[in-house]
């Protein structure tokens, strides 16, 4: 045996993994091994990131069907998170206190997730090629025009609305009493003083994740993938392309709208107006760090990159903190999710046909 | 001796294979100053590879180089680039053109060669800060234009132009790269097909430019599928087949027929081909194509009107851009298309290819990486996916149908069959697609065609770009399935003896129309006609 | 061969063609009368919108000429022009000599900024629009680095004003006491009593004149080409790569000065804020002057300026006085930026595609002529 060729394995393994993949995950793992000795608690960090990746996940995981059928990165994840936020705030109009809510919110974003996300299917239908940059600027109107939408409709339960005015929705709105912690909550593990796995979050993602693998196996799933991979052979095969397109941005959306309900019932608040602005980035940046590309995604993505990106947030603030008493991590978020996605887009994949 | 008695370009003994496969075989000619030859052939004769030996391509140098000597004016010479043969004052025009919509005739003409006006910026920042010289780059294009002796609008846009004006415009930006310290001027001008998109008027004036040129002393390179053009304005003709010169004669005398002939007969070891009698009289027509036209950019479909017997295997031929591709690309869907299109009594709703699918049809496309193929998939998904679609097989149905599961091990099983049946070679049935050589993809497109079990299946250019091994499995797997599965085949293909080795009949298509029908027994100097748009000369009629 | 429109097709034509600033003329129209705002006032208004932002603009002129569509990395340019104005605030240097400094920091800063950025979206060929986009956001994550902890621990900064309490990185807000509105009050003049601060107008002027001599350069012709084709160009033997980093790193060093020119009129620097949305705003306001991903020129930047800021003025008072609520007007404005980069987005990827059918429409034609 020569020694080239473990080297040659290494290679292969950095080129078919990523470099940049690869430094994010010994970065994480330095982090995780420098906390006991920065003093910080690996109970409480490893339970905030469990947290931190149940609420993500299913956000993240919005992204995998746009990705399947070559609608590309869903910038425009905003959109469906409008839809969560109108079945999260008639949930709480219709003031049916507990658990029950979180499960009329989803009932309630399903009609505004399937509408909009038809349209916005059938926006990307006519501008094929340019899906990307389509997307993030539907994502940023969107969230403009409900601004608007947000002072003028005419809710009234008094926790969400302004208090002097009586009307107009506040700028966050708390679930307490609602939805706050109704997965969390649900057969949650405390292992230790510090450590507490939310079962019922990531039992709830768990399920979603199933159903997406599971409906990547079916006939339909498997049309996606091809429309995907080349949008010419599945027109030869006889599938609808637009059709197949249209459908991935409704689940995409959708999708989007379950995720931000789990993500507020676990943070406890509703965040408007410009709240879901920028929330596509973190989204795109996770399940790319995961291993995806422009046009391909699995399961297995969306889990090591929510938890890779998500247990970067959690860790460097706290750990960089005690270290050298500054505070980067903010930095640090920035310059590894957009590193990230710049890293995707520069690939020569088959996107560019 | 002097400059003048010299030839101005000779080729001795030029051979070039690409790994193994000879195209050219020891070509000698050569060319006097204000010559005019014309290079014939079939597709795939060779023409084109001796035209990228001339200019020094890079797919030249890439595949190994070449045999023989280039000489030019006397001198040995051989080409890095196409720009140093420009250097030496040799020229092409394309069949493509590679003009800027946006820009007029003039910028067209002097792309990147404009003479430039100094301003002190360019000190500073480079050469490339001095400004335009737009009334030297006017007067430059219009000498040029001037030596075609057409009318052109040097300051019209390029995207108003009619395509006649596109081609004035290539040759002019040749003729316009005059002397200069780094080129001689242009002595010699290589024109590839360069009447084909032209009216009849066009053409014309195109010719008589030809031969303005000449007369000032450039000699010209014309290949051309129009013979009679050839033989107006040329002074010699060249005919090429299967990489050799077949013939060398002056173009005074000859006739159509005889060049037509030297093109396309060549000896075929007749024995080796099975012929069989196919039987019309009892066999009914499985498929009707009625006016059939289809707007396939480069392979326009104009009126085909052909019936298809069921059993048969029936061949389109014809030149490249006169519409046989666009016939299959048309009935199936992929391309505009009208007319009617009857399969076994029902007529088929065009511009669908679900109609055309569910009717029991299959393509397989001459675009095997863009339509052929999931090249990022494996191998399974390949062969699986038409058929899973279209037919619902390989699924598992659950919940009454509701879930359709795909079912992972009828599609590995199925697809280890057509490895084996098809001697596909790779590493397993999970392999992607794209990692398999070109004549191995093929037989992937075919196992996913034969997966459908089709009642009629349309094969497009199987042979193109594969090595000659695979290229008889492939066309034995052909003529194995049809005559094991009785299904009809209509295979369209540029090589015609490819064509008459397997087909029971020929159709061949002129100008986006059918141009006749002949049994593949006919002697190849009649197909050889009718592909150049000559009508045949005996009456095979009866036949068929 | 062109295909024969009917008057009324063309009227149609048009309309689609320049549906942005249509749409825009329709909701300053309406939003005028309603916000009340006197003649006089909304007119010193856009002067000072003018001469804010159409440097910036106009920096966004030349990627669009090389077809690499709108730069949203000018971001790039902005963060070096704010580099070089936190130097001279540091240093202490006023006026314009300061704004000189200002502007040669910033050129090396943006050179390379924009060489860097060309040389990524040269990798992005096809999607150069998104990876600016991103571009910009990856940079503001150094420029944060390199502002809100290498000033001070590593790059010496002397004065304790600029400097956040905790003893490094720059504070949120920076005073530009020293060069504030130093270029617009150098030669202002009153007309009918609004200020025209004319130095400004003139280097406008300047730069408008130089990115019209620029474009019959050789290359400008260059880029020209390189945006029509890219492998016609490439076969002619233009330096592709070259030209589009050239004009990234043209527009990047412009989009530097822009900045340094639209934050002395303001007067105050938002450290941490005001590179990111001046990207959004230039965009915009092209856009909205008629100018598409592929084609722009001067016309559409003073128009844009003028059609979008008009619109920003009015639309709080407008929704005040419409619903009694100033927030919605200011809501209303900013779906407005957003959607109208929307839809010029979409409108031209549409077009594209109808373009191309209309090709196919003429080939059609042809084809019946012929037969």
């Amino acid at each position: 045996m020569n020694v080239g060729r473990p080297i040659e394995l290494g290679k292969g393994f950095v080129r078919s993994f990523g470099l940049p993949r690869i430094i994010i995950a010994l970065f994480l793992l330095s982090l995780f091994i420098l906390a006991p000795i920065a003093g910080v608690n690996v109970g409480t960090s490893f339970s905030d990131t469990l947290n931190r990746f149940g609420m993500n996940a299913i956000m993240v995981l919005a992204m995998v069907p746009m990705i399947h059928s070559g609608c590309g990165l869903n910038f425009g994840l905003p959109l469906g998170i409008i839809a969560g936020l109108l079945g999260a705030t008639i949930s709480l109009q219709v003031n049916i206190p507990g658990p029950a809510s979180f499960f009329l919110a989803i009932l309630f974003c399903t009609p505004f997730a399937l509408i909009l996300g038809w349209g916005y299917g059938q926006l990307l239908n006519r501008v094929k090629g340019g899906e990307m940059m389509i997307a993030t600027y539907v994502g940023f109107s969107s969230v403009a025009f409900m601004c608007i939408m947000w002072l003028l409709l005419p809710f009234n339960n008094p926790t969400m609305v302004w208090g002097y005015s009586g009307s107009g929705l506040r700028t966050t709105i708390s679930v307490e009493g609602y939805y706050l912690h109704a997965l969390n909550n649900f057969l949650s593990i405390r292992l230790t003083r510090h450590l507490v796995i939310p079962t019922g979050m990531l039992l709830f993602f768990a399920f979603f994740a199933f159903i997406i693998w599971a409906f990547l196996h079916t006939k339909t799933g498997t049309a996606m993938t091809a429309v995907g991979s080349n949008p010419v052979f599945a027109r030869a095969s006889g599938i609808n392309v637009d059709r197949i397109r249209t459908l991935s941005v409704v689940m995409s959306t959708w999708l989007g709208a379950v995720g931000i309900l789990v993500y507020q019932q676990s943070f406890g608040f509703i965040q408007l107006y410009m709240g879901p602005f920028y929330m596509a980035l973190p989204a795109v940046s996770a399940i790319l760090i995961g291993g995806a590309s422009v046009n391909k995604a699995s399961i297995l993505n969306v889990v090591i990159g929510t938890f890779l990106f998500q247990g970067i947030v959690t860790m460097t603030p706290s750990v960089m903190n005690s270290m050298i008493h500054t505070d980067m991590s903010e930095v640090i978020r920035i310059v590894v999710s957009n590193g990230m996605i710049l890293y995707a887009l520069t690939r020569k994949t088959e996107a560019v046909r | 001796m002097s400059v003048h008695d010299v030839p101005l370009l000779e080729m001795k003994h030029i051979s070039k294979d690409f790994f193994g496969n000879q195209v050219l075989n020891d070509i000698n000619f050569s060319l006097k100053r204000g010559e005019i030859l014309g290079l014939v052939g079939e597709n795939g004769a060779g023409k084109s590879t001796l035209m990228k030996i001339l200019f020094g391509m890079d797919e030249i140098h890439q595949t190994g180089g070449y045999g023989g000597d280039v000489l030019i004016e006397g001198t040995k010479v051989s080409f890095a680039s196409p720009s140093d043969a420009l250097a030496r004052g040799i020229g092409m025009v394309h069949q493509e053109f590679s003009l800027l919509p946006d820009f007029t005739a003039t910028e067209n003409i002097m792309l990147n060669r404009e003479p430039l006006t100094y301003t002190w910026l360019s000190e500073v920042f480079g050469p490339r800060m001095n400004v335009l010289n737009r009334k030297e780059m006017d007067a430059i294009a219009k000498a040029a234009i001037g030596r075609l002796n057409v009318k052109l609008d040097h300051q019209m846009l390029v995207s108003e132009m009619p395509v006649g004006h596109k081609q004035f415009t290539e040759i002019a930006r040749e003729l316009s790269k005059e002397a200069s310290e780094t080129s001689e001027g242009i002595k010699l001008l290589v024109l590839d097909e360069p009447t084909a998109v032209l009216s009849e008027q066009e053409a014309d004036s195109l010719l008589s430019s030809i031969k303005r040129l000449s007369e000032a002393g450039i000699a010209i390179i014309f290949i051309t599928h129009r013979l009679q053009e050839i033989i107006d304005v040329c002074d010699t003709i060249m005919v090429m087949r299967d990489g050799m010169i077949i013939k060398t004669v002056p173009a005074q005398g000859v006739a159509v027929t005889d060049i037509a002939h030297w093109m396309v007969g060549r000896q075929v070891d007749t024995s080796k081909r099975e012929v069989r009698t196919f039987d019309y009289g009892s066999s009914p027509v499985i498929l009707s194509l009625q006016n059939l036209w289809v707007n396939m950019p480069g392979e326009t479909v104009r009126d085909v009107t052909l019936d298809v017997h069921k059993g048969e295997i029936l061949g389109i031929g014809g030149m490249a851009g006169q519409g046989k591709l666009g016939i299959p690309n048309g009935a199936m869907g992929l391309f505009p298309a009208g007319g009617t299109v009857t399969f076994e009594g029902q007529q088929i709703m065009l511009n669908n290819p679900r109609n055309f699918l569910d009717a029991g049809m299959a393509f397989v496309s001459e675009d095997r990486r863009g339509v052929g193929l999931l090249l990022d998939e494996s191998l399974e998904w390949n062969v699986a996916f038409t058929a899973m679609q279209v037919q619902e097989k390989f699924l598992k149905k659950y919940l009454g149908g509701l879930i359709q599961w795909r079912d992972q091990q009828q599609i590995e099983e199925e697809t280890a069959s057509y490895v084996k049946q098809l001697e596909i070679r790779c590493v397993s049935t999970k392999q992607k697609a794209k990692e398999l050589s070109g004549g191995n993809q093929q037989k992937v497109c075919l196992a996913k065609a034969f997966a459908v079990n089709p009642k009629l299946l349309f094969v497009s250019e199987p042979t193109r770009g594969i090595d000659v091994g695979a290229k008889a499995l492939v066309l034995k797997a052909l003529r194995t399935y049809n005559e094991e599965s009785g299904t009809t085949i209509v295979m369209i293909s540029s090589e015609l003896e490819e064509l008459r080795s397997i087909c029971d009949r020929i159709a061949i298509i002129s100008d986006g129309k059918v141009f006749g029908t002949l049994p593949a027994t006919a002697p190849s100097a009649e197909f050889g006609l009718l592909m150049v748009g000559q009508a045949s000369t005996q009456d095979w009629g009866g036949a068929v | 061969m062109t295909l024969k429109m009917t008057p009324s097709k063309r009227l149609v034509r048009f309309m689609a063609n320049n549906t942005v600033p249509i749409l825009f003329l329709i909701i300053c129209a309406f939003g005028i009368p309603l916000s009340g705002y006197s003649a006089n006032y909304l007119v010193s208004e856009i002067i000072v919108r003018l001469v804010r932002n159409s440097f910036l603009i106009v920096s966004l002129l030349i990627p669009i000429l090389a077809g690499m569509g709108l730069n949203f990395g000018m971001t790039l340019g902005a963060m070096a022009g704010q580099i070089g104005l936190i130097f001279i605030s540091d240093w202490g240097i006023v006026g314009i000599p300061g704004m000189v400094l200002a502007m040669i920091i910033s050129t090396p800063i943006s050179m390379l900024l924009g060489w860097w950025c060309g040389k990524i979206l040269n990798m992005a060929k096809g999607r150069e629009m998104v990876t600016s986009y991103i571009i910009g956001f990856f940079m503001n994550g150094i420029y944060q680095l390199v502002v809100l902890y290498g000033m001070g621990p590593v790059i010496p900064i002397r004065n304790k004003a600029l400097v956040l309490p905790r003893g490094y990185g720059i504070r949120n807000t920076v005073n530009l006491i020293g060069i504030r509105k130093a270029l617009d009050s150098l030669l202002a003049i009153r007309i009918f009593g609004v200020l025209v601060p004319l130095a400004t107008f003139i280097l406008i002027a300047l730069l408008c004149l130089f990115v019209l001599w620029f474009k019959k350069t050789k290359l400008g012709q260059d880029m020209r080409a390189v945006g029509q084709d890219m492998e016609v160009a490439r076969a002619a033997g233009i330096r592709v790569e070259h030209t589009r980093i050239v004009s990234i790193v043209i527009s990047t060093v412009f989009a530097g000065y822009g900045m340094i020119i639209y934050l002395q009129n303001i007067g105050t620097l938002n450290t941490y804020n005001s590179h990111m949305q001046i990207g959004m705003f230039s965009v915009a306001a092209l856009l909205v002057g008629g100018a598409t991903v592929a084609k722009a020129n001067i016309r559409n930047v003073f128009l844009g300026v003028i059609l979008f800021h008009l619109m920003f003025i009015v639309s709080p008072m407008a929704g005040k006085n419409l619903i009694g609520q100033a927030q919605l007007g200011e809501y209303f404005r900013v779906f407005v930026s957003y959607g109208v980069i929307t839809i010029s987005l979409v409108l031209y990827e549409v077009r594209k595609k109808r373009d191309l059918a209309l090709a196919g429409q003429t080939l059609a034609a042809q084809q019946e002529v012929g037969a």
